[in-house]
């Protein structure tokens, strides 16, 4: 084994899943991408401006994260889950109140006019 | 020695005797894992596993034996304890160290005697029978309860604690309660002449006779009752039962039997660490004396319970070193409180005293001949002056240069001895034995709030009696350490909710952006201040929630006009002002929820939810609810939410004023005003007040003249009857003061605070409020009522205006690039309608990566 299969893959495979126009400014959309539903958090004119995240709740089992609350915690962006109110980090999906809920995350971008999604990352 | 599943030795340890104090050692050594050192054995002569004797009357007034029972019935069995109820131990061979009973003999290696007492019954000719009663035990009360079936009167014989716990019981049993004392006052032990004077009077004016200086030397028959009573002065007095609660007398007879130390004036003999001279025998509770004292009160023998089973398991225990017999009470409804030396007894004391005759009250202050500290005090009448009594006493804290302001009527209740005053020693919480020092303790190890400190330390979670103390003393504390209550809204705003909607009004500031810029910290605000944030630009502005600068503030109800349940559907409330709704509205609300299958259920405020909408179908059902005249409900917001009615005098034969036309008028007003939490209205045609308008809060009576007008009530978790406002009104003057209260709650009130919260905090209480809103005391009347008009005059129904802008209704997707609904979401059908699925069912089939 080389040392190479530790390394990210060089390249990523982007696919394009909406346009810009359909983001909301300070706030989340879902998107429906290969069996899965996305939540697209866009932050305009923050140091990163959107995230991609699972849109399933593990607590509650519904798919209602792209609804929730954008919030900033000390220098951690999350989103309030809307029915129990745990904040996960939009950057890794982390609980930042219980270890054993994360949600998927997704490397996200605007090329041009349209929001393009790569593989997921866990 | 017990050989145990694994082989290890447990000794045993046997507790004869299943009262309170026997019971109380049993948990401290469960609580400490004593079963897993020792194999337990408890022997009780009652057949009733231990229960509360301090309550004992209760059992005549509703309480049966199993709810004055200490524990679960399995809580023995379920800890591995061997309780044997109903068998009397007979004899304790110390040589073999075995128990003799009834049933067989039974090995110890430690033995604890908690026999407690029996009631002394002074040796009279002619008693026995129902002339010879006593009360201590569940059984004793059985025989008095039989006694009273066919009885008219009953005496208690003995004016002390029990004694009159006694008369109570007789009393409600439906008696004629005497008591007869031998000494010249009732209670001679804890109160002095004047003392028992007025709690004589106190008892007298209850229909209880009290006969004092009474030595009744024999029981005869009876003319006009069972039994004649002759006293030793010639008089006598005739009755149907006798109870004799002159004393207790240490139960002590087992201790004598095997030949340990007995007291002279009876009762084991104890070391501070309630060892026998026995060295495998301990005893403790009322049959033990320690320094040639029994103390017949339940905190010591628990005090006595706690050290030795704490020593028992090796662990540090304190000595017990007597016990402070100060006592507060309420005797047949009559507080009666004792603290020290209640008599001055100690040489050089000097007494201060208050006596009241016309409503037999009586306080007196016993200080030392210093005049600087107190040595006890006795209180008739009103107890709200012991707990700070109580802790000059014991704290030895220096008096005030005027002491008997101590116990002098005080405009405001009884003083209260600052937190700052007590010494670390001062006890806070008598039921657990915390100090002042331990919360200090607990403060200092990290506790942050008070809920942390009760978790630490059990303060107050005993009869809770000392929580306010507990409070006062946290808050000083952490004063005195230099925290500030922080009281920032979140780390993006130091400002109260009440500070950020000042600085909006006065710099009319209109976005969230703005204000984060000039007053909060960095970019994004958070979900605690943005949905304040956004709530306080709607009281203050009324700009449509669906502006693109405020969406991004609201919590996901406020965002999609709908209300989120647990599996990720909406709920939609249509407004149905007053509860008011025609044939046709209904047949649409029917129509719109049968072409969606929607689940639908009648409201508690009159109006009809409708349950189970995916976010792509809110508009469409908007759509055709606001065809057919409908605005939204606003049932997702902190708003107004319904007006509540009855039908008033237009129908009903009882009504004083048309209730449904004023609750169109206020529902109308008031619709879509946003504020610091939920407001609910009510408004009654009569005084039956079949609206339930005193638990709104805005509640509206109708009466002969107008309205009159409550503030500030609520249901839900903690209940609070809504307080009379103004009276009489006529319906200009009822929607102004209505506007002013309404206004000046959203000015002030903290964020997500209901109004009866908010009412309960506000410094000069109601008095104040009509100050400012009826006397208008500030000057604020005219901009209030102006404030609301503009709140009033900017609605504007929140969903047509969304529906009339094709960009807002871009947000109503349940996917951005795709049509479908979310495949997750399943229901089920259940009496006639859909509801959702159990969760097992909800979870998505890809699943495997997470």
């Amino acid at each position: 084994m080389s040392l190479s299969n530790t390394a990210v893959a060089s390249e990523t495979r982007w696919q394009a899943v909406c346009q810009a126009g359909d983001l909301v400014a300070d706030s989340g959309v879902v998107v429906w991408h290969e069996g899965e539903q996305v939540a697209l958090f866009y932050l305009p004119g923050q140091g990163r401006e959107l995230y991609a995240v699972g849109n399933r709740d593990p607590r509650s089992g519904a798919n209602i994260i792209g609804r929730g609350l954008v919030a900033s915690l000390g220098a951690t962006v999350v989103v309030a889950a809307p029915l129990y109110k745990q904040h996960f980090c939009l950057q890794n999906g982390n609980c930042l109140e219980d270890q054993t809920q994360r949600l998927p995350v997704w490397p996200v971008r605007i090329r041009g006019m349209t929001v393009e999604l790569g593989q997921r990352l866990r | 020695m017990q050989a145990t599943a694994n082989g290890a030795q447990r000794a045993r340890l046997v507790i004869v005797g299943n009262g309170m104090v026997g019971h109380h050692c049993v948990e401290q050594l469960i609580e400490r894992g004593a079963t897993a050192h020792f194999e337990l054995h408890v022997f009780g002569e009652e057949r009733q596993r231990a229960y509360d004797r301090v309550h004992l009357s209760e059992y005549f007034t509703g309480s049966c034996a199993e709810t004055l029972a200490l524990c679960a019935p399995d809580y023995y069995s379920r800890h591995g304890v061997h309780l044997h109820l109903g068998e009397t131990v007979l004899d304790i061979d110390r040589e073999r160290r075995e128990l003799v009973t009834a049933e067989g003999r039974l090995g110890y290696d430690q033995l604890i005697l908690a026999t407690g007492s029996y009631p002394f019954v002074p040796p009279i000719e002619g008693s026995s029978g129902n002339a010879r009663l006593v009360y201590r035990t569940l059984e004793d009360l059985d025989a008095i309860r039989a006694a009273a079936a066919d009885a008219r009167r009953g005496v208690v014989v003995g004016g002390g604690l029990l004694g009159l716990e006694a008369a109570n019981a007789l009393k409600s049993l439906g008696l004629e309660a005497h008591v007869v004392e031998f000494a010249p006052r009732l209670m001679p032990v804890q109160l002095d002449s004047e003392g028992g004077a007025a709690l004589k009077a106190r008892i007298e004016a209850l229909g209880v006779g009290v006969h004092l200086s009474r030595a009744t030397q024999s029981i005869s028959p009876g003319e006009q009752y069972r039994y004649r009573m002759n006293f030793d002065g010639g008089e006598h007095l005739e009755t149907d039962l006798i109870v004799f609660s002159a004393g207790i007398r240490p139960q002590d007879a087992l201790g004598r039997a095997c030949g340990l130390e007995i007291a002279a004036r009876g009762g084991v003999v104890i070391d501070s660490q309630c060892g026998t001279c026995d060295p495998r025998i301990f005893a403790i509770g009322e049959c033990a004396s320690w320094n040639g004292s029994v103390f017949g009160l339940v905190a010591p023998g628990y005090a006595m319970a706690r050290n030795l089973a704490a020593r028992l398991l090796g662990e540090a225990a304190d000595d017990f070193t007597g016990a402070d017999m100060s006592t507060k009470l309420k005797l047949l409804g009559v507080d009666v409180g004792s603290i020290g030396d209640a008599h001055g007894a100690t040489p050089g004391s000097r007494s201060y005293r208050f006596i009241d005759e016309a409503n037999s009250a009586y306080r007196r202050l016993v200080v030392d001949a210093s005049g600087k500290h107190v040595l006890g005090a006795v209180l008739v009448g009103d107890n709200s002056y012991y707990d700070t009594l109580l802790q000059y006493a014991q704290n030895g804290i220096a008096l005030p240069a005027d002491p008997a302001a101590l116990i002098l009527p005080q405009g405001g209740g009884a003083p209260a001895l600052g937190a700052d005053a007590l010494p670390d020693s001062a006890t806070i919480c008598s039921c657990h034995n915390v100090s002042k020092g331990a919360v200090c303790a607990a403060i200092d190890s990290g506790c942050g709030d008070l809920a942390a400190v009760k978790g630490c330390t059990k303060a107050a979670s005993g009869c809770g009696g000392c929580a306010a103390l507990l409070k006062q003393v946290f808050e000083h504390e952490l004063t005195a350490r230099g925290v500030t209550v922080d009281k920032s809204l979140c780390e993006h705003f130091a400002y109260t909710r009440q500070e950020l909607y000042g600085l909006v009004r006065v710099e009319g500031i209109r976005t969230f952006g703005e204000l984060l810029e000039r007053h909060g910290k960095g970019h994004v605000g958070c979900d605690i201040c943005k949905p304040a944030v956004g709530n306080i630009l709607a009281s203050c502005w009324n700009q449509p929630i669906m502006d693109p600068a405020l969406v991004p503030l609201q919590d996901t109800n406020d965002t999609f006009m709908a209300n989120m349940q647990k599996n990720g559907t909406y709920s939609v409330v249509p407004r149905i002002p007053g509860g008011e709704i025609t044939p046709q509205k209904l047949i649409v609300i029917g129509q719109v929820a049968q072409k969606y299958d929607l689940y639908t259920k009648i409201t508690g405020g009159q109006r009809i939810d409708l349950f189970g909408a995916q976010l792509h179908e809110l508009p469409l059902i908007w759509g055709e609810l606001i065809a057919a005249g409908f605005e939204t409900g606003h049932a997702y917001g902190k708003s107004t939410r319904t007006v509540k009615s009855c039908v008033g005098s237009t129908w009903c034969r009882y009504g004083v004023q048309d209730s449904v036309a004023m609750a169109l008028r206020l529902e109308d007003r008031y619709k879509g005003l946003r504020s610091p939490h939920k407001l609910k209205f009510a408004v009654s045609g009569c005084t039956r007040e079949c609206a339930e308008a005193q638990s709104k809060d805005i509640g509206v009576i109708a009466t002969d003249k107008g309205w009159n007008l409550y503030v500030c009530g609520n249901g839900g978790m903690r209940p609070r009857h809504a307080e009379l406002f103004a009276t009489d009104l006529d319906d200009e003057t009822l929607v102004r003061l209505i506007d002013r209260v309404l206004m000046f709650y959203i000015r002030t009130a903290d964020k997500l605070q209901r109004t009866s919260v908010w009412r309960e905090g506000l410094e000069g209480g109601l008095e104040y409020l009509k100050q400012v809103v009826i006397d208008d005391s500030l000057g604020l009347a005219a901009e209030l009522e102006a404030q609301m008009q503009q709140v009033v005059d900017r609605y504007e129904c929140e969903w047509a205006n969304a529906l009339g802008d094709p960009e807002k209704l871009k947000r109503f997707r349940t996917f951005v690039n795709d049509q479908r609904a979310d495949p997750d979401v399943h229901f089920v059908r259940e009496r006639g309608q859909r509801r959702p699925a159990a969760p097992l069912q909800l979870i998505p089939t890809h699943e495997e990566a997470m």
